[in-house]
């Protein structure tokens, strides 16, 4: 018996190493790409629109040249389940067991920052289209990102807020509990305090995760005379915030921050939220060249404009493709091609993409635009103004 | 400005507060007949504010929105209110039925948890259904906010608290006047003997989750008007919360809850102008965040000094409706 077990346990491995095997064999003419992307868990909807955007670029582009020579792409989906562990598994199993040249996602930092740190232990390029926290990419050669980072996100937020809306003195209501709102409440804090001296940021109101009732923070918002409210909330937070200001007879603009643009903001907040701004990867309503063909090409197949997430994606998938085509030359020697992916990825100038033109920094950061939209009365986001760094 | 800010306050205190006395009830009249906490109550509290999202959207698929409604918005709202309370009735009295009569004579321990994994599975059922996205409550009323010398009130305001009140002296007529009300207080006098004189257990025990529970929605509902977007989660830290503020009022005092539920609601929005009081004064930068933690350290103090809470009887098995 036992013989017997131990006999299965080798033919099971010969099994699996002969499937490897032959895997690797008939990875010879295709160039495969892993996704780690969350697609059950608290946030299926940025995985679907992640995988949307992927299988729309497949069907359109099936092929990649390299050198004169065609590769078929490929592409592994693996879900992350909207977890830091789990992402961490998903990369190390693209890179170790499905051998894939790159990696698109995760796309929230939570999960992005950890999985980043195994592509680059790895060495294998990775793109996360959404994350913008700094630690993603910080330190780490083989990973970059497709979209612009908080600390520049704040002062766009604070620029406009003062050139467009002539604001004097501002208000912050974020939740302290949250990596994303607190670095960008105080990125922004600092940069409307550089623009207008110390204490132009007359209420810095914080509550935690999970809070409802924003009524006293409100008061104090209101008590301070200041002239705009930010607040760098997500989609379920910002009706409730919303509400709690018109309700204290709040009647000068609110001013939110690109998480506002995911989920069904509109779907809860309603007539609510009309009138209000947000800055942005890009602008669905309004939009022209490209970046609408690839809008109307998506609504007409998936039936839904598509979010910041699918166009970021498709950037990113679009860079990752360049690259390889940079490289002049695949050699077969996954490990040798993945590094040259990294050094073309790096000196990719200008990049024509529907968020915008990119360059990347030495960081793997891009040097890209961001968008101020405003919530028109059909509750569209509509484009309203570009704001590029300086 | 300082009387506005103050006056502001107390309004925002009254609206949190009329949440957290409607729940509150809930949990003191389950104490005073059964002698334990349904710990599942804020989650029925959940059930009832889905409750009424369904019953709000059929009302006003039937009777029309905007310029082709029938029935103005107002009377919606009532009947919303009614049916969802005559549902979630019958929520609390299958949770009574199935999660703590078979458990009447077991040790109190496991009497005390099964209301923890009935509220995990009506959270986890709420998920399998509706998928856990969170949900819009639709706004049955207009809302209107009105400009009383700087002090901003909202017709839903006064409506929220106007209503809780309400429904709180409704419950005081039905137990100090009524023959049923009167079993009910003679359950909470002596859960032991009173069933032996006639008094029907089960029944009374059915009736007051039912109670409680139509009270849980009522509370659901006029959350949703005020806070319009529902998570399956909403019932879970709320509910604890209420539930403090029925030991704080005296385990089983009706009054008590009450009292207790507003004044729970006044120190947790009274917190936030102190610390920005205290800021200025000593030109610190504690955040409002700090909220939970200051006001939950009062309500400590508040115990230390009262242990059986503001209504609360020492050493005594009369408990008080």
């Amino acid at each position: 018996m036992r013989k017997l077990s131990i006999g299965l346990v080798f033919s099971l491995v010969a099994v699996m190493a002969f499937t490897f095997a032959a895997v690797d064999a008939g990875a010879a003419d295709t160039v495969k790409l892993g996704f780690n992307i969350p697609l059950t868990g608290d946030n299926p909807d940025v995985g679907a629109s992640s995988k949307n955007a992927a299988e729309m670029y497949l069907k359109k582009h099936p092929t990649v040249d390299v050198g004169g020579k065609s590769y078929a792409l490929k592409f592994v989906f693996d879900d992350n389940e909207y977890k830091a562990e789990s992402a961490v598994k998903v990369s190390t199993k693209l890179i170790t067991e499905e051998g894939v040249l790159g990696i698109i996602g995760p796309q929230s930092s939570s999960q992005a920052v950890p999985a980043g740190e195994v592509a680059n232990n790895y060495a294998t390029p990775m793109i996360s289209p959404w994350s913008t926290n700094p630690n993603t990419t910080l330190d780490r050669p083989y990973v970059f990102r497709g979209c612009f980072l908080d600390p520049f996100q704040g002062p766009v937020a604070a620029d406009f807020a003062t050139d467009e809306l002539g604001a004097k003195k501002a208000a912050v209501l974020y939740d302290i509990a949250a990596d994303y709102p607190k670095g960008l409440a105080e990125f922004f804090k600092e940069a409307f305090e550089g623009i207008h001296g110390p204490g132009s940021v007359v209420a810095f109101e914080s509550f935690t995760t999970g809070d409802k009732d924003f009524s006293a923070q409100m008061t104090n918002i209101m008590m301070s005379g200041a002239d705009v409210l930010f607040t760098p909330q997500y989609y379920s937070e910002v009706p409730l915030i919303v509400r709690a200001a018109k309700e204290m007879g709040w009647t000068k603009p609110i001013l939110g921050s690109d998480s506002w643009g995911g989920g069904d903001l509109m779907g809860l907040c309603g007539d609510d939220c009309k009138g209000y701004y947000f800055s942005t990867h890009y602008a669905a309503a309004g939009a022209k060249g490209d970046t609408k063909a690839f809008i109307d090409e998506y609504t007409a197949a998936y039936g839904k404009t598509p979010d910041d997430v699918a166009a970021l994606t498709w950037d990113s998938l679009g860079l990752m493709v360049q690259a390889i085509k940079d490289t002049g030359k695949l050699s077969g020697d996954i490990k040798a091609d993945r590094t040259k992916v990294k050094d073309a990825l790096a000196s990719i100038k200008n990049y024509p993409g529907i968020t915008g033109a990119m360059t990347f920094t030495a960081d793997g950061d891009p040097k890209k635009c961001a968008v101020v939209v405003k919530i028109n009365d059909e509750g569209k986001f509509e484009f309203f103004k570009s704001v590029c760094p300086k | 400005m300082t009387v506005n800010f103050f006056l502001q306050n107390l309004i925002n205190a009254l609206q949190w507060g009329s949440f957290y006395a409607l729940i509150a009830l809930g949990y003191s009249m389950v104490y005073s007949i059964l002698m334990l906490f349904n710990f599942a109550h804020g989650d029925i509290f959940m059930v009832g504010a889905y409750i009424g999202l369904g019953v709000s959207i059929g009302l006003l698929s039937l009777f029309g929105t905007g310029a082709a409604a029938v029935l103005p918005g107002w009377v919606l709202l009532v009947m919303t209110l009614l049916i969802s309370m005559f549902l979630t009735a019958f929520v609390g009295i299958i949770v009574e039925r199935v999660g703590y009569r078979p458990l009447r004579e077991a040790p109190r321990a496991s009497a005390a948890i099964t209301g923890l994994m009935i509220g995990i599975i009506l959270e986890t059922s709420n998920i399998l259904f509706l998928g856990g996205s969170r949900l819009k409550f639709p706004q049955l009323i207009e809302s209107t906010t009105y400009n009383i010398g700087g002090v901003f009130v909202t017709n839903k305001k006064i409506m929220i608290v106007l209503v809780s009140i309400g429904l709180m002296l409704a419950l005081h007529q039905f137990i100090s006047r009524t023959r049923w009300g009167m079993a009910m207080r003679a359950m909470a006098y002596d859960y032991v003997v009173v069933p032996l004189v006639g008094v029907p257990m089960n029944t009374i025990a059915a009736m007051t989750f039912a109670i409680g529970s139509a009270l849980a929605a009522a509370a659901g509902i006029l959350f949703g008007l005020a806070y319009p977007v529902l998570d399956p989660y909403m019932g879970v830290s709320f509910g604890w919360k209420a539930f403090v503020a029925a030991i704080l009022g005296g385990r089983g005092s009706i009054m008590g809850a009450c009292i207790a539920g507003f004044m729970l609601g006044f120190i947790e929005i009274m917190t936030v102008p102190a610390i920005q009081i205290v800021n200025r004064l000593f030109s610190l930068n504690i955040g409002s965040n700090l909220r939970d933690l200051i006001a939950y350290s009062i309500v400590l103090l508040i115990l230390i000094f009262r242990p059986h809470g503001l209504f609360g009887q020492a050493y005594s098995a009369k408990l008080r409706l």
